[in-house]
C-alpha cells in the first residue's frame, strides 16, 4: 500500500478502496458473512432471511442539482438493499453536525429525506445526534443503515452468473459524478445535468416478481461507475463481461461535461442506477419490466457475459473496435456520495 | 461512418504502398492519446500504420530537475504549493507531493485563478504555482501574473515549465534516427497557435502536419488525410477541425502570452534542451518569477534508473516494451511520469490495453 497515511483515493471506490477494505479492514473482522463482500448482508433469524446495509454519505455539496445529501442517504441504503434482492423495511440514521451549521439547513436536508422515505414506503426508526466543533467535520455526515426482507422469488448471487446472460442498465450513466463535479467550487460550470439520485427498489422488485430466478445477479454502480461494477463481477466469476458503446445510455450534457475535464463516462458514480443480470431468455421480457417501473425509463441491454479465460471486461466501441474496461483508479472524485 | 472508416484504409494502402514500408504517425496532445486509446483506433488499423504518442502530456514532458525542484519547495514551511492535480503523484527522487499532503501546504487547483485566491487567503506565506502546459493553459498563467501586478498581490510565485508545441516537433524531426512520417496536430493548442504556425515544419521537414479534434471519426479523418498526404507525396497543413481552428489562431490569447513569457531554453523529459521551447517571465514581472525569487536549485538529471519514459515520448519504443510496465510501475504505483498523468501513454496504455504484460 503506497505510504503510511489514508489517501482520498482509498475512498474513491476503485482499487485503492478495495485494496484499504482487504488489508486493513477485512484484517480487523473478516467473517463468512463480511468476507463475501456483497452490497448488504444476509442474516437468517428463524425461518426469515433479513438483508442488513449500512453507508456513510459525506457528499459536498450538500445540495446539488437532483437531489441532496438527505435524500441521498435514504436512496443509497435503500439501493443497497434493495440490490440484494430484499424489500427495504426500516432505516436508521446517525447525524454528525459541524458547529455552526444553520437549523434551518438541516431542517430542509432532513425535510428531504422524510419525503424521500414516506415515498419509498420505509421509515426511519432509530439515530443518533453528534455535534462537533467546527473545523472537526464538514457541515454534515450522515450515516444510515437498514434491513430488509428478502424477497421470496429473489435468487442472487456471483455464482449464477453464466455466460450468455445479458447486462442491463436501468438508465443514463455518470450523471450524479458530473453533476457534483460540475457544482464543486473552482469548477463551476453551467450545466442542465442533473443527479440521478433516486430509489431503484421499484426495478428491482419488479424485476423479480416478473423474472424470478432468472435475475441472477443486481449491483447499483456507485462509485467507480459502471467499471467498477462490472469488474467487481468479472473479479467474482470466471467470466468475462462485453460491452457495446453503442447501446450505452448517455445523456449528451453528462458526456460533454465528461469530455471537457477529461473523464471516463465509464468511470462515473451514478446514484439511482442497477446493473442487472438476466438469463438471456428473459433478457427482452425483464428490459421491458424495467422501463415501466419508475426511474427505469431509460433502461438498454449493453452487453452480455462471455466465456473467457481471462475475467476482463470489454468495450466495443462506436467504430466497433475494442478495448478493455479497467477498474477505475479511484482518485478523481473525492466525497461524490 | 463507414464510409469515412474505408475511406481511411484505402488512403493507408495508397500510403504503404508509395513509402514501402509502415507508416508512423504520431500525435503529440495527450487528449489525442486518451481518445485513441478509449476509441480503440489502435486496433482497428491494419499494421502497417502505426500511431506513436509523442510528447503531448504536460505532466509527462517535465524533467526531473522540475518535479525535484517542486518537491524541495514543497518541504519549505514558508511555501505553500498550488498545482494541478495531476502533477501530485509524479515521483522524484525525494518521493511525491502526494506522500506530503499531510503537510497541508499542497493546494490542488483546477483553474489558475484559484491561485490568486489562495495567495490572498494566505498572506503570510509564498505561493508557488507550478505552471505546466502547452499554449493552452499559458494565457490563464499569464492573466493572473497581469491581476497579481495590478492588485499589488506580492506573494504569488510562477515556476513556469510552459512549453510550445512547435520547437518540440522541429527537435523530433531533427534528431537522425527518427521515424515520423507524419504529425497528428493537436485541436486545442492550434485553436490558440493557428494551423500556420505549422507551415515552416512542413516546408522544412516536408512531413504532413494535420489538425484534428477530439472525435473519433475526426481523426480517422486526419489519418486519411495524411496518408493521402504521404501517398501524393504532397505533404501540407491541413485542418479537419475547421470549426474551432482557423490559419491565425488566437490573437487575444497570443498576445497576453507575449506580453508576460519571453521564450527560452527549457529541458523536455527525453528530448533534453530545446531552445526556445519554454516560456519564462519577462523581466519587468521578475518578481513574480519563482527561479529568480525562491533561491531554486534546479538539476537537469536523466529518468529514475529503468524508466524509458523519454524514449515513449519520443516515439522509440511503446510503453510494454519497458520492463517496468505493469510490474514495478502500475497506475496505482507509477515510477515514470507517462504512468502517473491520466493522459499519459504508458497510463493509456494500462488502462485501455488489450493485454496487460506481467513478468512470469
Amino acid at each position: 500500500m503506497s505510504g503510511e497515511i489514508v489517501l482520498l483515493a482509498h475512498g474513491g471506490g476503485g482499487r485503492m478502496t478495495d485494496e484499504l477494505i482487504r488489508n486493513v479492514i477485512l484484517s480487523a473482522f473478516g467473517n463468512f458473512t463480511l468476507n463475501k463482500l456483497t452490497d448488504a448482508a444476509e442474516i437468517q433469524i428463524g425461518q426469515n432471511s433479513i438483508s442488513f446495509t449500512t453507508d456513510g454519505f459525506v457528499v459536498k455539496p450538500l445540495f446539488f442539482n437532483g437531489g441532496d445529501i438527505g435524500k441521498l442517504a435514504i436512496c443509497g441504503t435503500i439501493n443497497d438493499l434493495a440490490v440484494s434482492g430484499a424489500k427495504p423495511i426500516a432505516l436508521s440514521m446517525s447525524l454528525i453536525i459541524e458547529e455552526g451549521l444553520e437549523i434551518e439547513i438541516l431542517r430542509q436536508l432532513l425535510n428531504s429525506a422524510a419525503k424521500t422515505a414516506k415515498e419509498e414506503n420505509v421509515e426511519v426508526v432509530c439515530g443518533d445526534t453528534k455535534v462537533v466543533e467546527a473545523g472537526a467535520a464538514d457541515k454534515l455526515f450522515i450515516n444510515t443503515s437498514g434491513i430488509g426482507l428478502k424477497l421470496p422469488k429473489a435468487n442472487i448471487g456471483f455464482e449464477r452468473i453464466q455466460p450468455g446472460d445479458k447486462i442491463i442498465i436501468s438508465g443514463t450513466i455518470g450523471d450524479h459524478g458530473m453533476t457534483i463535479m460540475s457544482q464543486r467550487e473552482g469548477m463551476k460550470f453551467d450545466t442542465d445535468i442533473q443527479s440521478d439520485c433516486g430509489s431503484v427498489a421499484h426495478i428491482c422488485a419488479n424485476v423479480i416478481e416478473v423474472c424470478g430466478e432468472d435475475i441472477k445477479f443486481m449491483r447499483d454502480p456507485t462509485r467507480g461507475g459502471l467499471a467498477a461494477a462490472l469488474n467487481e463481477i468479472v473479479r467474482q466469476t470466471s467470466s468475462a463481461i462485453e460491452i457495446d458503446e453503442e447501446y450505452i445510455p448517455v445523456n449528451p450534457s453528462t458526456k460533454a461535461a465528461a469530455e471537457m475535464l477529461g473523464f471516463d463516462i465509464l468511470d462515473i458514480a451514478n446514484e439511482g442506477k442497477v446493473v442487472i443480470i438476466v438469463s438471456s431468455d428473459k433478457a427482452e421480457k425483464c428490459l421491458s419490466v424495467c422501463r415501466q417501473s419508475k426511474n427505469g425509463k431509460n433502461a438498454a441491454i449493453i452487453g452480455q457475459v462471455v466465456k473467457s479465460d481471462e475475467p476482463i471486461v470489454e468495450l466495443i466501441t462506436k467504430i466497433k473496435s475494442r478495448r478493455i474496461v479497467q477498474m477505475p483508479y479511484g482518485r478523481e472524485l473525492p466525497r461524490i456520495c | 461512418m463507414l464510409e469515412r472508416i474505408n475511406r481511411a484504409y484505402t488512403q493507408i494502402a495508397r500510403a504503404t504502398k508509395t513509402l514501402g514500408r509502415k507508416i508512423n504517425i504520431m500525435e503529440v496532445c495527450g487528449t489525442h492519446t486518451v481518445s485513441i486509446f478509449r476509441a480503440g483506433l489502435r486496433d482497428s488499423f491494419p499494421d502497417s500504420l502505426k500511431l506513436l504518442s509523442g510528447p503531448g502530456c504536460p505532466v509527462c514532458i517535465s524533467d526531473h530537475g522540475y518535479i525535484d525542484a517542486i518537491i524541495s519547495l514543497s518541504d519549505r514551511s514558508d511555501c505553500i504549493i498550488a498545482t494541478y492535480g495531476d502533477m501530485i503523484r509524479v515521483p522524484g527522487r525525494k518521493g511525491s507531493l502526494e506522500q506530503r499532503t499531510k503537510q497541508g501546504n499542497i493546494k490542488i487547483v483546477l483553474s489558475a485563478e484559484d491561485v490568486l485566491k489562495i495567495a490572498k487567503q494566505h498572506p503570510d506565506k509564498k505561493i508557488v504555482f507550478v505552471a505546466v502546459g502547452f499554449e493552452t493553459t499559458a494565457p490563464a498563467t499569464a492573466v493572473i501574473v497581469r491581476e497579481a501586478k495590478q492588485q499589488n498581490i506580492k506573494n504569488v510565485f510562477v515556476f513556469s515549465n510552459h512549453k510550445t508545441v512547435i520547437p518540440a516537433i522541429n527537435a523530433l524531426l531533427s534528431e537522425v534516427n527518427n521515424n515520423i512520417d507524419a504529425f497528428l496536430c493537436p485541436g486545442h493548442v492550434s485553436v490558440i497557435i493557428g494551423s500556420n504556425a505549422y507551415l515552416p515544419i512542413v516546408e522544412k521537414f516536408k512531413k504532413p502536419c494535420v489538425v484534428a479534434g477530439f472525435e473519433p471519426m475526426q481523426i480517422i479523418d486526419a489519418i486519411s488525410e495524411i496518408c493521402k498526404q504521404l501517398a501524393d507525396n504532397t505533404p501540407a497543413v491541413a485542418s479537419v477541425y475547421p470549426a474551432a481552428v482557423n490559419e491565425q489562431g488566437n490573437k487575444t490569447a497570443q498576445k497576453i502570452v507575449s506580453e508576460v513569457f519571453d521564450e527560452g531554453d527549457g529541458y523536455w523529459r527525453g528530448l533534453g534542451l530545446i531552445a526556445q521551447s519554454t516560456l519564462k517571465l519577462k523581466n519587468e514581472f521578475s518578481e513574480y518569477d519563482a527561479e529568480k525569487q525562491l533561491n531554486i536549485e534546479f538539476i537537469p538529471e536523466e529518468d529514475l534508473t529503468g524508466c524509458r519514459c523519454g524514449e515513449v515520448l519520443c516515439g522509440l519504443i511503446d510503453p510494454p516494451q519497458c520492463a517496468m510496465f505493469g510490474n514495478e510501475c502500475t497506475s496505482d504505483t507509477p515510477v515514470g511520469p507517462c504512468m502517473v498523468s491520466s493522459e499519459g501513454a504508458c497510463s493509456a496504455w494500462f488502462k485501455y490495453g488489450r493485454r496487460r504484460r506481467r513478468r512470469q
